[in-house]
C-alpha cells in the first residue's frame, strides 16, 4: 500500500483585480492531479516555473488546503481532518523550503529554531533536548557551535543544511523537499544532495523532491512526475529516462539541457513560444501552444493520462503519458508488432 | 621583434586583435569593516565575434568584474589598483570621465543583467525604453526609430513585435523581458556585450532560446561577448574561451575544450565532477562533491585560496600563493601542482 495516495487534487487561487479588488478569476495552479508515493521511495516533480510544483508539494502535506480531491496518508484521508487530527499527523510530514534565505526566522538562533519544533511535538524529553540538537547539527554535517549562531551567519549551503536539520528534528517519515539545492552553487549542491541521500538511506525516509532540473531529478529520484500548467503530463521511472521519455514536453526538457561538453554543441531550442498563463489555460492539451507535434485534436480535447507497461532493456515498468501523438505512436507500434507476428 | 609579438597576439585573440583588454584589474570596496578586495589582479582580452565565459561560485567576483569594466560601481565605495587598466578603443576606462563613460555604455559596451525586471523601468512601455536608448545613441528620426525598434524586436525573436512594443514589462514573461533587455543592449550595435547570468532566472526551454539567440547574434553582428554564469553546461555550449574565478582570483583560463576536457586546476576538476551527468550514469551514487566552502574575503588564508578544499594540498600550497602560470600550450592555471602535468604526476607517485 502506498504511503501517499493523491487523487484528483485541484488547487485554484482566486485572482483579484479592478478598483474594488474583487475576485475576477482563478489561477489553476494544480489541476486534477493523481499519483502514489510508495514507502521509502523518492519521487521527483519537475516542470517550469509556475507550473504548480510548490503548490502541489504544500498541498499534499496540507500547508495549503486543496480546492478539491483526496489525499491519503498511510490510508487515512487527511483533507477532512480537523486541527487536532492534523497536528498529530503533521509531525510525520515535513517540508524543506525552496528559499534557504527566507525560510528561517532571522531573530532566532539555530538552537531556538530547532527547540521550538522539538518541544512542540515532544520529540525527546526536556532534559535531552540540547543533546538532541547537537546530534541533529552533526547529522547535517555542521559543527555543534552552529547551534548558537543566527541564520545570517551562515552561507546558503549551510542554511539549506539547517533547513534539513529542522525538517528532520521531529523525526518525520515523509519529507517534501522543494528545490532544496536550486539556490546553491554547484559545488555545494553536490554536498547537500549527498547529505540527503545518506539521510534517506539511514532514516528510511520517503521523499517528494521538487526541482526544475531534470539532471538532478534523474540522479536523485526513483520516479518522476513531469508537470505542465498544473497537470501531470508524464510519469516515468528515472532509470533510462532519456530512452523512456515520450511526452513532447519531457523530450523538450531533455533536449534543452545544455550538455557540459564543448565538443557536443547543438542548437538547444526545441520549443518556440512561451508558457501560457495559468490564469486562462487553453482548452484541450495544456502544451498545445508550444508543442512541435500539435494537431487538430489537441486543440479541442484534453489528452487523458494513459497508463501502460513499457519496457526498456527488457524491463517493463508502469508509465503514464497524456498526449494524443504518443497514443498514435503506441497504436502504430502495436499494429506493427501484430503485423510482424 | 616588436612586430613578431604583435602578430602572436593577433593569432591568439583572432585576426582583428582584442576589442577590449582588461589588465590587472583589482577592485576594492570600502566597507564598515575596512577595505576588501573583491577582484584581485584579473586580466583578459576579448576579440570581435568571440565569447569569453567567466564562471565561478557565488561571490567570487564575476559581477564586480563586469561592473568595474562598465564603471557602474560608485566611486565613493569602489577603487581600482594603480596598475589596473580596462583598455577600450585606446582609452583606459578606469580613468575615463562619467560623460565619456556614458558614451561608451550602450554605444560601445552594453550589459544585460541577471534580473531583467530590475533594469527595465516598470512604468514605461517596451517601445519607450528602446526609443530612449536609440534617441541617446543614434541620430535617427522618430519614425525611423519606431521601425528600428520593431526590427530589433524581430531580431531577438519577440513574438508579435508590433503589439509588444506598446506593452509594459509586467505584461511580458521572463523570457520576453530578457529578450527586450538584449534588444536594448544591441540596438546601438555595441562592440562588446557583457551578459551577467542572462538566463539564470529562466526555465531551461526559455534559456535554450536565449542562448541560441546569443550565438546567432554573435556570428551575425560579430559582437564580442563576455558571458558570466555559474552554469558549466551553458559555458560548454556557447563559449570559446573560459576563465574560472575563485575568491576574487582567476584560477584557470583556457579554451572551452581545454577547460572541459583537460582541466588543470583541482577546483575546476571538482566543479566538473560535481554536476550530475545527464543519462543518469552515476544514478544513486554519491556525487564527487568538493568539501567545505569558499573562504570569506575577510579571512583569506596565506598561500593558495583553495587549499582548505583541495585534496592535493602540500606544504608549499600553505606557504606560497601560486601565480597564474601560462603553460606552453596557452593554458593558464594558478596551482603549484596542476592536474595532468608532470608536476602532478610526480606528486602522485611520491605520496
Ligand atoms: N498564494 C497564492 N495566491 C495566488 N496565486 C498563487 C499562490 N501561490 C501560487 N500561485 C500561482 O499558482 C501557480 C503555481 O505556483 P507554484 O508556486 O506552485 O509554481 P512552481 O511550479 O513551484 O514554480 P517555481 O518553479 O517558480 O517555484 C503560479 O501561477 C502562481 O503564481
Ligand atoms: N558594494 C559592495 N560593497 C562591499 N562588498 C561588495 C560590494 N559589491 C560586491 N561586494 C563583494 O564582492 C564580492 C564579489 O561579489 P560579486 O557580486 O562580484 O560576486 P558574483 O561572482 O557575481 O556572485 P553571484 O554568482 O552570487 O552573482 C562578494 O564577496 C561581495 O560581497
Ligand atoms: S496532446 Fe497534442 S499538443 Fe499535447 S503534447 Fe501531445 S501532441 Fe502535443
Ligand atoms: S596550489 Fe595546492 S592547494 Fe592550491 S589548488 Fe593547487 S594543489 Fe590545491
Ligand atoms: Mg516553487
Ligand atoms: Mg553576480
Amino acid at each position: 500500500m502506498a504511503l501517499i495516495e493523491v487523487r484528483n487534487l485541484v488547487k485554484h487561487f482566486p485572482v483579484r483585480g479592478g478598483v474594488l479588488n474583487r475576485v475576477v478569476g482563478k489561477v489553476h495552479a494544480v489541476n486534477g492531479v493523481s499519483f502514489d508515493v510508495q514507502r521509502g521511495e523518492t519521487v521527483g516533480i519537475v516542470g517550469e516555473s509556475g507550473c504548480g510544483k510548490s503548490t502541489l508539494g504544500k498541498t499534499i502535506i496540507r500547508l495549503i488546503d486543496p480546492t478539491e480531491g483526496s489525499i491519503k496518508y498511510d490510508d487515512k484521508e487527511i483533507t477532512t481532518l480537523g486541527h487536532g487530527g492534523m497536528m498529530r499527523i503533521r509531525r510525520k510530514m515535513q517540508i524543506i523550503f525552496q528559499d534557504p534565505y527566507s525560510s528561517l526566522n532571522p531573530r532566532m538562533t539555530v538552537r531556538g529554531l530547532l527547540r521550538e519544533a522539538i518541544k512542540f511535538h515532544d520529540v525527546v524529553p526536556a532534559n535531552q533536548v540540547d543533546d538532541y540538537i547537537t546530534e541533529l547539527i552533526r547529522t547535517v554535517g555542521m559543527r555543534p557551535d552552529a547551534a548558537d549562531k543566527f541564520p545570517h551567519e551562515f552561507s546558503g549551503g549551510q542554511r539549506q543544511r539547517l533547513g534539513i536539520a529542522r525538517a528532520l528534528s521531529v523525526k518525520p517519515e515523509f519529507i517534501v523537499a522543494d528545490e532544496p539545492v536550486s539556490a546553491l552553487d554547484v559545488s555545494i549542491q553536490a554536498q547537500v544532495l549527498n547529505l540527503m541521500m545518506d539521510l534517506k538511506e539511514k532514516l528510511g525516509l520517503t521523499l517528494v523532491f521538487i526541482s526544475h532540473d531534470l539532471k538532478v531529478v534523474e540522479h536523485f529520484c526513483d520516479r518522476v512526475l513531469v508537470m505542465y500548467l498544473g497537470h501531470i503530463v508524464e510519469e516515468l521511472p528515472t532509470r533510462d529516462l532519456h530512452l523512456r521519455a515520450k511526452h513532447p514536453y519531457t523530450r523538450a526538457l531533455l533536449g534543452a539541457n545544455p550538455i557540459d561538453d564543448p565538443d557536443d554543441r547543438r542548437p538547444l531550442t526545441v520549443l518556440q513560444g512561451d508558457v501560457p498563463s495559468p490564469f486562462s489555460p487553453p482548452p484541450g492539451c495544456p502544451f498545445q501552444t508550444r508543442c512541435p507535434r500539435v494537431h487538430d485534436r489537441c486543440r479541442v480535447e484534453m489528452p487523458p493520462l494513459v497508463t501502460r507497461e513499457a519496457g526498456v532493456n527488457g524491463e517493463a515498468e508502469t508509465e503514464r503519458v497524456a498526449c494524443w501523438a504518443v497514443e498514435v505512436d503506441e497504436q502504430e507500434k502495436l499494429s506493427a508488432g501484430a503485423g510482424a507476428r | 621583434m616588436g612586430q613578431r609579438s604583435e602578430q602572436n597576439r593577433a593569432n591568439r585573440t583572432g585576426a582583428e586583435g582584442p576589442v577590449l583588454s582588461v589588465r590587472r584589474l583589482t577592485t576594492r570596496f570600502r566597507t564598515d569593516r575596512g577595505i576588501v578586495t573583491a577582484v584581485d589582479d584579473v586580466s583578459f582580452d576579448v576579440a570581435p565575434g568571440e565569447t569569453l565565459g567567466i564562471v565561478g561560485e557565488s561571490g567570487c567576483g564575476k559581477t564586480v568584474t563586469s561592473k568595474s569594466i562598465m564603471r557602474l560601481l560608485p566611486d565613493h565605495v569602489a577603487s581600482y589598483g594603480d596598475e589596473s587598466e580596462v583598455i577600450y578603443r585606446g582609452n583606459n576606462l578606469l580613468r575615463a570621465s562619467e560623460s565619456e563613460m556614458r558614451k561608451v555604455r550602450g554605444d560601445g559596451i552594453a550589459m544585460i543583467f541577471q534580473e531583467p525586471m530590475t533594469s527595465l523601468n516598470p512604468v514605461f512601455t517596451v517601445g519607450w525604453q528602446l526609443n530612449e536608448a536609440l534617441k541617446y545613441h543614434t541620430k535617427l528620426r522618430a519614425r525611423e526609430r519606431r521601425a528600428r525598434i520593431i526590427e530589433m524586436l524581430k531580431l531577438v525573436d519577440m513574438p508579435n513585435p508590433e503589439k509588444r512594443i506598446d506593452e509594459y514589462p509586467h505584461q511580458l514573461s521572463g523570457g520576453m523581458r530578457q529578450r527586450v533587455m538584449i534588444a536594448i543592449a544591441l540596438c546601438c550595435e555595441p562592440d562588446v556585450l557583457i551578459a551577467d547570468e542572462p538566463t539564470t532566472a529562466l526555465d531551461v526551454t526559455i534559456q535554450a532560446q536565449i542562448l541560441d539567440l546569443m550565438n546567432e547574434l554573435k556570428s551575425r553582428l560579430n559582437t564580442a561577448i563576455i558571458l558570466i554564469t555559474h552554469d558549466l553546461g551553458v559555458v560548454a555550449q556557447v563559449c570559446d574561451r573560459v576563465q574560472v574565478m575563485y575568491a576574487g582570483r582567476v584560477i584557470e583560463s583556457a579554451s572551452a575544450r581545454e577547460v572541459f576536457h583537460n582541466p588543470r586546476h583541482p577546483y575546476t576538476r571538482g566543479l566538473l565532477d560535481s554536476i550530475p551527468k545527464q543519462g543518469g550514469k552515476q544514478k544513486g551514487a554519491r556525487l564527487p562533491a568538493i568539501g567545505g566552502i569558499v573562504p570569506s574575503l575577510w579571512e583569506l588564508p596565506p598561500g593558495c585560496r583553495f587549499q582548505e578544499r583541495c585534496r592535493y594540498k602540500q606544504q608549499k600550497c600553505v606557504d606560497v600563493e601560486p601565480d597564474l602560470v601560462t603553460d606552453p600550450d596557452g593554458h593558464a592555471r594558478r596551482c603549484h601542482f596542476p592536474l595532468g602535468t608532470s608536476a602532478k604526476l610526480t606528486v602522485g607517485a611520491s605520496s
